[in-house]
């Protein structure tokens, strides 16, 4: 069943029509990547979704309700959240406090104790450093961090823009295994890369984006051995 | 030991409303030049209530009256004049805040004429209590009392509430904190009903030490508070409570130095200029991490 469907999809920024008409779902329980070229426009998708940014046309159905134009902070307790790009952490707060943040619209204090031991569970840097001013982590703590405050919501859908930009190889492993092991534990993710290999590594299906619109889609596999794509974005 | 007292309650004042500049501007992004005019609304709604019976009761009430309406017209003005603007430059909002700022003063000329009111508040008839040799106005030492209740509840507020800490989350990244499920522009009206209320206390106390009301009675506590908002760092919580004790402490002792006291306001601003030369940043103020 598709828990997210965009058709017809148009953004623009200024003048400029970044996006130009992109339709893709993803269904309960993928991962679904996104990958492209810098400029290709992927960001831009991930802030519309998330109306950060606004749509010229096209609609947005979450599980069965149009998103197209609901804000931003009414999305986190339908279910969907965002790491955006860059992580934006809030670098001023501790880590605790960040975790909070993240499960601003939950309420319930048990709740939230048993979610926090869980995050510190799967990164124990997070318990040690909890009382630490988060801008003092390093790039991939940081991400770490802004995925965990990211599932403090309980999101069924999570969207992850470029989660390795800025880190180094090791980090880079981290994460993906972290993506799978989140998706392994309920949670459907669209991920949005620019290191494709990784992602069509762990994704279900993957769309390819060039300049604003859809080239190709097909499963992880199908694409990692596409001799197209491979010249492209793999660089082989 | 009383130039103290009278500076750290006048400082007590500055700061009161340098929150407001600094809170505003730190949550939304603005300067709300218009603040100043708040604390005159504040003023003219105690005037109503009070008018010149000098009742220490009556006062009170007038305080919630000055409150009340402070907060409405302050969220009204941020509704109205402020939202729409969401997005626009900086240099538009400004200007916009500086039209409102006009805008209310002209209004209160049409209902008050622009004649100055007297007001008896009854902080006189309080009279002083003498502490270690020194004489110390009862009023002074109330308005610092109480200064310094709102703002450690203030603090606490923005420390220790789920709220106070989204407010601080809009202030560092707008669109971060929109993804954490918080409404930003719920929380920038807020911050707006926060300053404005903070204004109205500071009408209050205003007027305890200068009890005459005309409709630019806003203007030069308004400039002197942002002045002492970016001595402490603009966007800074403590640092407008440091800028404003500051100011009015240096403004009180310079006054009561005869061979000083025409100069009060060119100290003052003097001031300004060299702490924003040796550090740009205001005293508490923190540079900000470039965003990558």
């Amino acid at each position: 069943m598709a828990l997210l469907t965009v058709e017809n999809l148009q953004v623009s920024y200024g003048l400029i029509r970044a996006i130009k008409g992109v339709s893709f779902e993803v269904n309960e329980g993928e991962i679904v990547a996104l990958i492209g070229a810098n400029g290709a426009g992927k960001t831009t998708i991930m802030h519309a979704l998330s109306n950060l940014i606004g749509k010229d046309a096209g609609t947005v159905h979450f599980a069965d309700t149009d998103i197209t134009h609901t804000p931003a902070h009414k999305l986190v307790p339908m279910g969907l959240a965002q790491v955006p790009e860059g992580r934006r952490i809030f670098q001023e707060l501790t880590v605790a406090e960040n975790l909070r943040l993240g499960a601003y619209t939950r309420k319930d204090k048990a709740e939230f104790n048993e979610m926090l031991e869980k995050m510190f569970e799967r990164f124990p840097i997070l318990k040690e450093r909890r009382k630490q001013v988060a801008g003092t982590l390093s790039g991939g703590e940081q991400q770490m961090l802004a995925m965990s405050r990211a599932l403090m919501s309980h999101p069924k859908l999570l969207l992850l823009d470029e989660p390795s930009m800025g880190l180094s190889p090791l980090y880079v492993n981290t994460i993906f295994d972290m993506i799978r092991q989140i998706n392994e534990e309920g949670t459907t993710v669209l991920l949005v890369e620019q290191n494709a290999k990784k992602a069509l590594s762990i994704a279900d299906r993957a769309y390819v984006l060039e300049i604003g619109k859809i080239a190709k889609t097909g499963t992880g596999e199908e694409l990692l051995s596409d001799d197209a794509i491979r010249r492209a974005y793999l660089g082989d | 030991m009383e130039t103290l007292i009278n500076g750290l309650s006048l400082g007590g004042i500055y700061a009161l409303i340098a929150l407001g500049y600094t809170m505003v501007y730190g949550i939304a992004k603005m300067l709300n030049f218009a603040h100043g005019d708040i604390i005159m609304a504040g003023a003219y709604a105690i005037l109503l209530v009070v008018g010149m019976t000098g009742n220490l009761l009556l006062s009170v009430v007038a305080l919630i009256a000055a409150i009340a309406f402070c907060v409405l017209l302050g969220v009204t003005t941020e509704r109205l004049a402020y939202r729409p603007l969401r997005g626009a430059s900086p240099l538009a909002v400004l200007i916009t805040a500086i039209g409102v700022s006009y805008l209310l003063q002209s209004i209160a000329q049409l209902f008050f004429t622009s004649e100055g009111q007297p007001v008896s508040t009854g902080a006189a008839q309080l009279g002083s209590v003498t502490f270690l040799g020194a004489n110390l106005k009862l009023s002074s030492l109330i308005t610092l009392g109480l200064c310094v209740m709102i703002m450690t509840a203030l603090t606490l507020f923005v420390d220790k509430t789920r709220v106070g800490r989204a407010m601080l989350a809009v202030s560092e990244d707008r669109g971060a904190a929109s993804l954490m499920g918080i409404n930003t522009n719920l929380i920038i009206t807020l911050t707006f009903a926060i300053g404005s209320a903070l204004a109205a206390f500071a009408s209050l106390f205003y007027l305890m030490q200068f009890p005459v009301v005309s409709p630019t009675l806003g203007s030069m506590p308004g400039i002197k508070a942002f002045t002492a908002a970016v001595i402490g760092g603009i966007g800074s919580i403590p640092g407008a409570m440091v800028g404003g004790v500051l100011l009015g402490v240096i403004e009180c002792v310079c006054q009561s130095i005869p061979a000083l006291s025409p100069y009060t306001i060119a100290i003052e601003f003097g001031l300004l200029i060299i702490i924003l030369l040796v550090r740009p940043v205001g005293l508490l103020g923190k540079k900000r991490r470039e965003k990558v």
